[in-house]
């Protein structure tokens, strides 16, 4: 396809020759002579999407992206996509692409809750967030302002928005969306290894045996990944296999040599079984120079309810309290009666809820007990409670989980457990996350190429910046805390702010941001590159929160949504290609991209809409003294120890946190790089009339470059280094830790960690610094006069009991329901329900149900039914047949589909640990929408 | 079923059926279209039940029942210049394709059994499953799945998934570490429904649905397949040949005939 210099001048002529005298000229050299006039310019970016991370190419002409394509040189993807990826181009410019900002008015053009959106230029959105974010300090402080954060900013803009939340504001009411989705995995991360993040990486799925897949449709969620998985199966046909375990059939049990359906929740009892198995049956196989080398043996508390509020709550329907009340005590079921027996709990009892407050608690314990613990969990226990399929017969069920147990269990052979949502959205998902790492420590198959459970993350940034950056309500970069006057510490001495700035209260999480706004404790909230409002669980209390009480609300979007619909005021963001970024997937492995086009319209990069916020806001606003719900004393006034610094109490945020000297330095670059776009930084040719109403001309210097590397400070020496801005330019993505310019493929392995190897404990060390001095105890609670463990360079298998979930199906709701989503569509749809081919794919959610449960109800293929929970009801179309196939007792409905808002149906109980919310299990009927 | 025009209202059926014969008055110009589109008539796709084209185009009475019972307006009235005989009920599965309702009424509503639950009954049982409204078939080279895109939007969004359209894998020879998983249509359980060809996510649809007169092949009955004994019904209804009682003569001429056998 090339065309030569010579060529092209000899081909441009003829053409321009023939043109002028209305000749035809062949097609061939037609084709050829635009080839070579071709101005398009390829540039290396990432997906748009999920967790996965693949590499994509971006064309751009005429200051527009034209195309995509497979970067072949990104090692995730080699050049492939899957069908969002391959429309990563269209996503840019949809008819409705949000482009001024929106703010409801009455008719004289003042704010009003009941007006109706007019556009307004950026200077008056400024303005009224300037005066709203001002009320809300002098009504309720830091904390009446909430920001829902995301896994899908840019590195940069997450890392831009803690900065001015934490350090300006002095609130931690910032958490993301990827607490609905990672929660949970955080949590038992935290609490086995005392730090964040697998340990392995996706070279694991080639060299890996066994696939079993846990609560993760891999074939639709990361089908690139799948396609992995498929390879290697394929390549190997007798030696790997592939387990599915799933609460219904799914399009990843196609390439499945076992399906393992079972009853929600009932994951729970199959990881027991499988430690059941190995130290009852199988004791030979138990790794005992790992085990006693590098783990330790602990447990919990089991009465820590679901996460939900109490019954006593004003706006709890009666039908909800059927369900809250759970939340302070239950009464056992047959099944806990035995898995709680060794607590002296048996079936009828009450579980009081007694430490709610205190479901993170864990001590540690003898083998012994452990091995007490495991004792109910055998074939025929498990079996019983688990099997999800009526029409399978328990033998053959039986013979399933046996064949499961035989593949994690053989010498040899090595095993990879994946998961996703299933195990994360889960009333107890902490538990269950750390249930993997259990079975996989037994037997010494962890962190090692092929061996290994690992962690896949929904998000493109749920990794890189919800996480790593720590956009969470407890969290500062680089797994920090902000309860630890240590890490407190640190941050205000890189961001350079006086001692005691640093507010040490947890902040809230997302799913009490919902409720504190619904309880009048937040009322100013900001949406962040996410869509809260559709995604979260029993989404009516919300909406008439956000619609009817007396907050304010704002929303950075590329399109509208159901979030800017319940809104105040909305502002136009850029997309991705719009402006300097950075992602970082499920392996570790942090991926940069440039600006590629000017934004559209009137509409501004995330970044620059917080930087910008920032000028409006003086110290001496901010930084006084402070008071603080729960906190005694509150924050103090900080204002007299900042001449020591620089600063005068005149200087705002702005000048402070991000255009001091340091960020000053980042100058712009020079050479073949001048002519880059840099909208922040330098302006843009549409010259957008800013914050201030003057054309906006950028900030002068390289903010991308000096966020991260500032950034970057907070992980450098202990075990979350990156690499230099200008590295991921060069390269397709690097899984960190870096060291020595080096990425860390398999972390606490010594021969692949250099963190590992420094630790110099033998072969792994698991050297995550948190929650590594804990009591010791019994399986009924710790004992004091035991003295503390150290488990430094340790981590720790966890015994986690069976319990059921909060709600169950019952004659009134008999079926369970599960939500996620489909390939087609990304999280909410707000980018691929644009794209009119994946539109015409899948344009609405279906409800899929098993063909008998549908007849029973009186309904049939293609009906419109109601599907009603105790919270809400939403009418959709019934599908018996398609990708999805539920065993009788259960439906599949996505939540893709803002006209199926599926939401409103379901529970927001939590993991009380990771405050995750379970979106896989609640109760609900189906009856014919006549 | 209820009984056949329980349902429908009379002047959705008059206001549908006149829409095909709303130009009849300009003959010439009807007819000029029928000539220009003869290929197009060829193409088209019918309800499910449809008697064989010919059958179906005497039985049908263009009533348009079926189209009214069409609860996803798949079913449109061929207009004149559309190339397909006036007043017959095809889809366009790009457009709307078949949904397959499994009490398929607009089968139950006609009247004339030009769509008869006869052609969708297979060993005594009726099921929409049995239609054979047309055979889908892949243009490999336009079908990402085939590059190696994780697509196979068809194959999630056929109703006899797993067995209309089966996955193929095999790796991709570019990156050597990802499978390609190629969508393959089943002729003998896909249906023609033609949902494959509505959702492909390529511009022009790499998957389409055509006439099974025109997708399928026939192979000869004089070769079967040894694998296969149920193969051996295809000899069932054939007759014998009869030995041919050729004219010598051409054999003659043939062996008489040496010019330019032999060089000089």
């Amino acid at each position: 396809m090339s065309v030569s210099r010579r060529n092209f001048l000899r081909y441009s002529a003829a053409t321009a020759a023939a043109t002028a005298i209305g000749i035809n000229i062949p097609e061939t050299v037609k084709a050829a002579a635009s080839l070579a006039e071709a101005n398009w310019k390829w540039d290396k970016a990432v997906c748009r999407f999920c967790g996965t991370g693949c590499g994509i190419m971006v064309a751009t002409r005429n200051d527009k992206i034209v195309a995509v394509k497979g970067d072949p040189l990104a090692p995730v993807n080699r050049g492939l996509n899957c069908i969002k990826g391959y429309f990563n181009a269209k996503i840019m410019y949809g008819a409705d692409r949000l482009k001024k900002p929106l703010l409801r008015v009455d008719e004289n053009g003042n704010f009003s809750k009941t007006g109706k959106f007019k556009p307004v230029s950026w200077k008056r959105a400024f303005d009224e967030m300037e005066f709203q974010i001002r009320k809300t300090l002098k009504e309720l402080g830091p904390t009446g302002l909430g920001i829902f954060s995301s896994g899908q900013y840019t590195i940069m803009e997450g890392y831009a928005m803690v900065k001015l939340m934490k350090a300006g504001f002095r609130s931690n009411n910032i958490d993301p969306n990827a607490r609905h989705c990672m929660a949970s995995a955080v949590a038992a991360f935290m609490q086995t290894f005392g730090i964040d993040e697998p340990a392995g990486n996706y070279d694991d799925i080639e060299i890996t045996d066994t696939v079993v897949c846990w609560g993760a449709n891999m074939a639709e969620m990361h089908p690139i990944l799948w396609s992995r998985v498929t390879d290697n199966k394929i390549t190997n046909p007798d030696r790997v296999q592939v387990v599915n375990l799933t609460t219904y059939t799914n399009r990843s049990s196609d390439l499945a040599d076992l399906e393992i359906i079972f009853k929600p929740n009932t994951d729970l009892a199959i990881w027991n079984y499988l430690a059941h198995e190995i130290v009852f049956n199988h004791p030979e196989v138990i790794d005992w120079d790992f085990v006693k080398k590098y783990t330790a043996f602990t447990t919990g508390f089991v009465d820590i309810g679901y996460g939900m509020r109490t019954p006593e709550h004003k706006n709890f329907s009666e039908k909800e309290k059927e369900t809250v009340k759970h939340e302070v005590s239950k009464e056992l079921s047959a099944a806990e009666g035995k898995s709680l027996a060794y607590l002296g709990y048996k079936e009828g009892d009450t579980l009081e809820m007694k430490n709610r407050a205190k479901a993170k608690v864990h001590w540690e314990i003898p083998f012994e007990e452990f091995k007490k613990a495991l004792a109910p969990y055998t074939l025929d226990f498990v079996a019983g409670i688990s099997k999800g399929d009526d029409s399978e017969s328990l033998k053959e069920y039986k013979s399933k989980l046996k064949r499961l147990a035989e593949l994690y269990i053989e010498k040899g052979r090595k095993v990879v457990s994946f998961w996703t949502m299933g195990m994360n959205q889960h009333t107890r998902g902490t538990w269950v996350n750390e249930q993997s790492y259990m079975v996989h420590f037994l037997l010494g198959k962890h962190a090692q190429p092929g061996n290994g459970a690992f962690s896949l993350t929904g998000q493109p940034s749920a990794c890189g910046t919800a996480r790593e950056v720590g956009t969470f309500a407890h969290r500062l970069p680089a797994d920090m805390v902000v309860n630890n006057p240590a890490h407190r510490k640190m941050s205000e001495e890189i961001w350079k702010l006086p001692a005691g700035t640093l507010n040490p209260k947890v902040g809230t999480h997302l799913m009490k941001m919902h409720r504190d706004i619904e309880d009048g404790k937040i009322k100013f909230a900001w949406i962040n590159v996410c869509n809260p409002y559709q995604n979260t669980a029993n989404a009516n209390h919300w909406i008439k929160a956000a619609r009817d009480l007396d907050n304010f609300i704002v929303c950075s979007d590329v399109y509208p949504g159901i979030s800017a619909k319940v809104s105040d005021l909305i502002l136009p963001s850029a997309m991705i290609f719009e402006k300097w970024g950075a992602f970082g997937n499920a392996e570790r492995r942090t991926q940069h991209w440039k600006q590629q086009v000017t934004p559209v319209g009137e509409s501004m990069p995330d970044i620059w809409q917080y930087v910008e916020l920032s000028k409006r806001f003086k110290l001496r606003d901010v930084w006084g003294a402070q008071e603080i719900p729960g906190l005694e004393g509150g924050l103090p006034d900080v204002l007299p120890d900042i001449r020591e610094l620089g600063y005068n109490p005149n200087d705002t945020l702005y000048d402070v946190l991000f255009a001091n000297d340091y960020a000053k330095s980042f100058e712009l670059p020079d050479g073949e790089s001048k002519n880059e776009l840099n909208t922040e930084a330098k302006g843009d040719k549409r010259k957008v009339n800013g914050a201030d109403a003057r054309p906006w001309e950028g900030y002068g210097f390289f903010i991308q470059k000096y966020l991260w590397e500032e950034y970057r400070k907070f992980g450098l020496g202990h075990g979350h280094d990156l690499a230099e801005f200008e590295a991921y330019h060069k390269v397709r993505g690097l899984r960190w830790p870096v060291v020595d310019g080096k990425e860390t493929l398999w972390r606490f392995n010594s021969k692949y960690d250099p963190y590992a190897k420094k630790a110099g404990v033998g072969e792994f060390a698991f050297y995550g610094k948190a929650l590594k001095s804990i009591a010791r105890g019994s399986l009924t609670g710790p004992d004091a006069s035991k003295g503390k463990a150290d488990l430094k360079n340790k981590a720790k298998i966890f015994f986690r009991p069976y319990v059921d979930p909060p709600e169950m199906p019952n004659k009134e709701y008999p079926f369970w329901l599960c939500t996620g989503r489909v390939l087609e569509h990304w999280h909410s749809g707000t980018m691929t329900m644009r794209v009119p081919e994946l539109y015409r794919a899948v344009p609405e959610a279906l409800c899929y149900i098993h063909p008998e449960d549908a007849k029973s109800n009186g309904l049939k293929q293609g009906d419109l039914a109601w599907i009603e929970s105790r919270r809400g009801k939403v009418k959709a179309h019934i599908e018996t047949r398609g990708r999805n196939r539920p065993p009788k007792g259960l439906i599949y409905v996505p939540w893709f589909d803002e006209k199926v808002f599926i939401n409103k149906l379901c529970l927001d109980a939590t993991c009380p640990i990771s405050k995750q919310t379970d979106f896989k299990k609640c109760a609900v009927k189906v009856f014919l929408a006549s | 079923m209820g009984n056949k025009g329980d349902k429908i209202s009379r002047r959705g059926v008059l206001g549908k059926v006149t829409q095909g014969f709303a130009v009849l008055g300009f003959g010439g110009f009807l007819w000029g279209g029928a000539l220009r589109d003869f290929s197009r008539a060829d193409l088209v796709l019918r309800p499910p039940g449809a008697l064989p084209e010919a059958d179906f185009q005497k039985a049908c009475i263009k009533c348009g029942q079926c189209v009214v019972a069409c609860p996803y307006d798949s079913l449109v009235v061929a207009a004149p210049g559309d190339g397909v005989p006036n007043g017959t009920p095809h889809f366009i599965a790009r457009d709307i394709p078949c949904y397959m309702c499994t009490d398929y009424p607009c089968i139950e509503e006609c009247p004339s059994e030009a769509l008869t639950v006869d052609m969708v009954t297979s060993d005594g049982k009726a099921s929409i499953n049995n239609a054979k409204m047309g055979l889908a078939v892949i243009h490999k080279e336009s079908c990402i799945a085939y590059w190696g895109i994780q697509c196979d939007a068809c194959y999630r969004a056929c109703p006899l998934i797993g067995e209309a359209i089966t996955l193929e894998l095999e790796q991709n020879e570019q990156t050597k570490k990802h499978a390609n998983i190629k969508p393959v249509v089943n002729s003998d359980a896909c249906t023609g429904c033609g949902i494959c060809e509505h959702v492909c996510v390529v511009e022009k649809a790499a998957i389409r649905v055509l006439p099974r007169e025109i997708a399928t092949g026939e192979v000869g009955a004089h070769y079967l397949k040894s694998w296969d004994e149920s193969d051996e019904n295809r000899i069932r209804s054939i007759k014998e040949k009869k030995e041919s009682n050729g004219d010598i003569h051409s054999t003659l001429d043939y062996l008489n005939n040496l010019d330019g056998l032999i060089d000089e």
